[in-house]
């Protein structure tokens, strides 16, 4: 019933749409209908953009350039949208939410793209990928993120990254702590902090964050990587429910809770600012005021030249490790990773040629144009294997790696919840306003009360 | 339309509603007929996202996901579930004291008190004075909260000003959030409270408070017998203005601690946002911000009813 009645409110809208289409192409001379060659065409492309000169930025006004340059009578128009992750999200889901406003080719977060096609905003790009003989060359676990529930994809990877621990030689070194360094368990970790703190009582040994001030990186960059080295789960995939009453839980919480007690990390204070990130890597680490911090591969885009904290010596100072399990229990590593794709608008008038520009993005040479600026981990096998890639950092290699250990998030709906409430229990446990246990109680009572009873399971 | 349409209610018993002639119905017609183009502005501009709004809030629409795609009526159900909600309670009392502190008491009383200094005082005082507070006024709402976060945060001017008296640095925004956004609204909304004033003591005669001064009232006596009862509907109409401007703050406390920490001054704008925004259910922030109205339906009746004695 309700399918109907949607389905017949969508083609009287795109009725109207078409009548509005034949009104424009006829003022202007033309035909109507989709963009077939011969016909004016305008597509719009909505992609964040973090500042002047940001590598997709770059990337976008290359394509945009090459596309109407072999497509004389086609328009691209850019529409970049500044802001946090959060606020591009949000604007991107309101231009969707009418036909009108939403955007032919867009830059689209891996984790949202389940909830945003359950919510009807993307393209089942299938046709177009089977005929697309590049498609192959995309690595297996990268295509991954662009698949829907329903098998079909949706989205094609930009990029991905990973997690690990960046740590300064000079301060581990001056602590006597060993380098390279390669901890093995948690207890590793707090050994070489309380190390660090004993030798130089102004660094900041190690830091985690913490709480919702940093968002989604408390937990990417944080949280999870101490969970998923436990024996307990976030998500339970086989039953597709949320875990609850875990001990991993707990014991994530306790060493947060450690390593703020003990100042091995920031103030809880400088830990909640959302802005801390950037003095991480423009201070911190640069001005050998900070042991190690986990933080993305991506790590090296704010220390290349050109970056946002230009450092010219950051591969002589730096050194990077896997972030360890629990224990050291199998698989010895953890990492977590995300990544940003493009996508087509369900309601794009010119699928055809949104597709094409598309695929000029992820053409081979602008691509790994944009995966070196951007530090990324190559999702294209000749990619991976090319020269600049494999030197455009001294890093590549290791983050590289880890994509043995990675994990990526539940992308459900009800997932940003989910993980604000993950980011409340470490604000509560930092500050000192409850102890794990409360706090992963707390979380509990969150979860069952956004995803409901019958969606959660105890372990 | 009932006796509330007549321009002039006859108060005699058994003249109740509807009992009007037709030949004045007719003229009252032709009356409104000039508000008219207001009245359908009105009703499209404001009745309509308002009926609209309190009809989003009974549905579960989102952003993203299954309820973006298919909204379904739910009835009371995001009401319910707000009442049932740990945070409701600390958001409406931080609200409320936001729009106590900062708003009656603070701009109110502090609008007050430079608008009879200015009075008094020189005109050089009164112009030098006057710009400093409508400095903060004229600012748009976002940059004034980047001014307000930098005089706050950690390293900022406050703490540098308290440095060099000796005072250790106080990290406000973490420490005392509430206290700072309160101070940060009264600075930014003083002003509008002032010119209110301004005009309002520009109307008192003179003769009466010189009257009163001969009789031998004080200046404390004359401001409260005489002054103040005087400009009791600006008193009125000021309150309703900057409590309704003051319960819709988002801008200012968002950028300064973004309701946090820990929730701390995470008042009823800043959870309707991040339930609708952050976490994507429209309907539910919808439902937030029909509270919000209420609320300031309810002062809105408490000021007009202030207007109305006497």
């Amino acid at each position: 019933m309700r399918g109907t009645r949607s389905t017949s409110v969508k083609s009287s809208l795109s009725l109207i749409a078409a009548g509005l289409l034949m009104l424009s192409g006829c003022s202007a001379g033309g035909g109507g209908g989709d963009a077939g060659a011969g016909d004016e065409a305008t597509l719009r492309i909505v992609y964040q953009k973090s500042g002047e000169g940001s590598p997709l930025d770059t990337l976008m006004q290359d394509v945009k350039t090459q596309f109407e340059a072999e497509n004389g009578n086609v328009t691209v128009q850019l529409e970049p949208v500044e802001g946090s992750d959060e606020d591009y999200a949000t604007r991107l889901a309101l231009s969707q939410r009418s036909p009108d406003t939403a955007p032919d080719v867009f830059y689209e977060d891996t984790f949202k793209v389940r909830s945003d096609v359950d919510a009807g905003y993307l393209l089942n790009l299938d046709p177009y990928l089977e005929q697309w003989p590049d498609w192959e060359r995309f690595n297996d676990g990268a295509k991954a993120a662009g698949v829907a529930d329903d098998g079909a994809t949706y989205a094609v990877p930009l990029g991905t990254d990973t997690r690990v621990i960046w740590y300064n030689k000079n301060v581990l070194e001056a602590a006597g702590v060993e380098v390279p360094w390669a901890p093995k368990s948690w207890d590793d970790i707090l050994a070489a902090a309380r190390q660090i703190k004993e030798s130089q009582p102004d660094v900041v040994p190690f830091n985690m964050y913490a709480g919702t001030g940093t968002g989604e990186g408390t937990v990417m960059q944080s949280f999870y990587e101490l969970l998923y080295g436990t024996d307990s789960q976030l998500y339970n995939e086989d039953q597709q429910k949320w875990v609850v009453g875990s001990q991993g839980f707990v014991d994530s919480l306790s060493f947060l809770e450690t390593l703020y007690d003990e100042e091995l990390a920031l103030t809880p204070a400088q830990a909640l600012d959302p802005n801390i990130w950037q003095a991480v890597f423009g201070e911190y680490l640069p001005e050998d005021r900070m042991g190690g911090v986990v933080e993305g591969s991506y790590s090296p885009s704010f220390w290349q030249e050109g970056g946002m904290f230009e450092w010219a010596d950051y591969g002589d100072v730096m050194g990077v490790a896997p972030f360890p399990t629990q224990n050291g229990q199998e698989p010895g590593a953890v990492s977590m990773s995300g990544g940003w794709t493009l996508a087509i608008g369900a309601n794009s008038q010119n699928p055809d040629l949104a597709f094409e520009f598309l695929k000029t993005a992820m053409s081979q040479e602008n691509l790994l144009k944009y995966t070196v600026d951007n530090s990324q981990i190559a999702v294209r096998s000749d990619i991976a294997e090319d020269s600049t890639y494999l030197e455009s950092n001294p890093f590549v290699a290791d983050v590289s790696e880890v994509v043995d250990v990675t994990h990526y998030r539940p992308a459900t709906s009800d997932y940003p919840e989910i993980s604000t409430a993950a980011q409340q229990a470490t604000e509560a446990v930092i500050t000192g306003e409850r102890s794990p246990d409360e706090a992963a109680a707390d979380y509990d009572a969150a979860v069952r009360d956004i995803v409901g009873a019958d969606n959660v399971v105890e372990e | 339309m009932t006796a509330g349409t007549s321009t002039r209610p006859v108060r005699r018993p058994g003249t109740g509603p509807g009992h009007g002639n037709s030949g004045r119905t007719g003229s009252l017609w032709l009356k409104l007929l000039p508000l008219a183009p207001a009245i359908a502005l009105l009703g499209i501009f404001l009745a309509g996202p308002i009926i609209f709004s309190v009809y989003g809030s009974f549905t579960n629409a989102a952003l993203t996901g299954k309820n973006a795609k298919d909204p379904q009526f739910i009835g009371p159900e995001n009401y319910a579930d707000l009442f049932r909600d740990p945070n409701f309670p600390q958001s409406l009392w931080l609200t409320v004291l936001f729009v106590f502190a900062s708003a009656i008491v603070g701009q109110n009383l502090l609008g007050l008190g430079t608008a009879l200094l200015v009075n008094k005082a020189t005109k050089a005082v009164a112009a030098v004075v006057s710009v400093c507070v409508v400095a903060a006024w004229v600012l748009p709402e976002i940059v004034a909260a980047f001014v307000a976060y930098a005089f706050f945060f950690r390293e900022g001017t406050l703490n540098q000003l308290t440095a060099t008296v000796g005072v250790a640095p106080v990290d406000w925004l973490f420490e005392h959030p509430m206290l700072a956004i309160i101070l940060a609204n009264i600075w930014r909304g003083t002003a509008f409270s002032m010119m209110v004033y301004q005009a309002a003591l520009n109307d008192v005669p003179q003769e009466i408070s010189e009257s009163a001064m001969i009789d031998g009232a004080g200046g404390a006596l004359r401001l409260w017998y005489i002054t103040l009862p005087m400009i009791r509907r600006s008193i009125a109409t000021n309150l309703m203005l900057i409590t309704l401007q003051t319960l819709a703050v988002f801008t200012l406390i968002y950028v300064m601690t973004a309701g946090g920490p820990s929730r701390r001054s995470a008042t009823l704008p800043v959870m309707a946002y991040e339930e609708a925004f952050r976490y994507s259910n429209i309907g539910y922030g919808t439902a937030i911000a029909v509270v919000m109205i209420l609320i300031g339906a309810v002062f809105s009746v408490v000021y007009i009813r202030l207007l109305k004695e006497k």
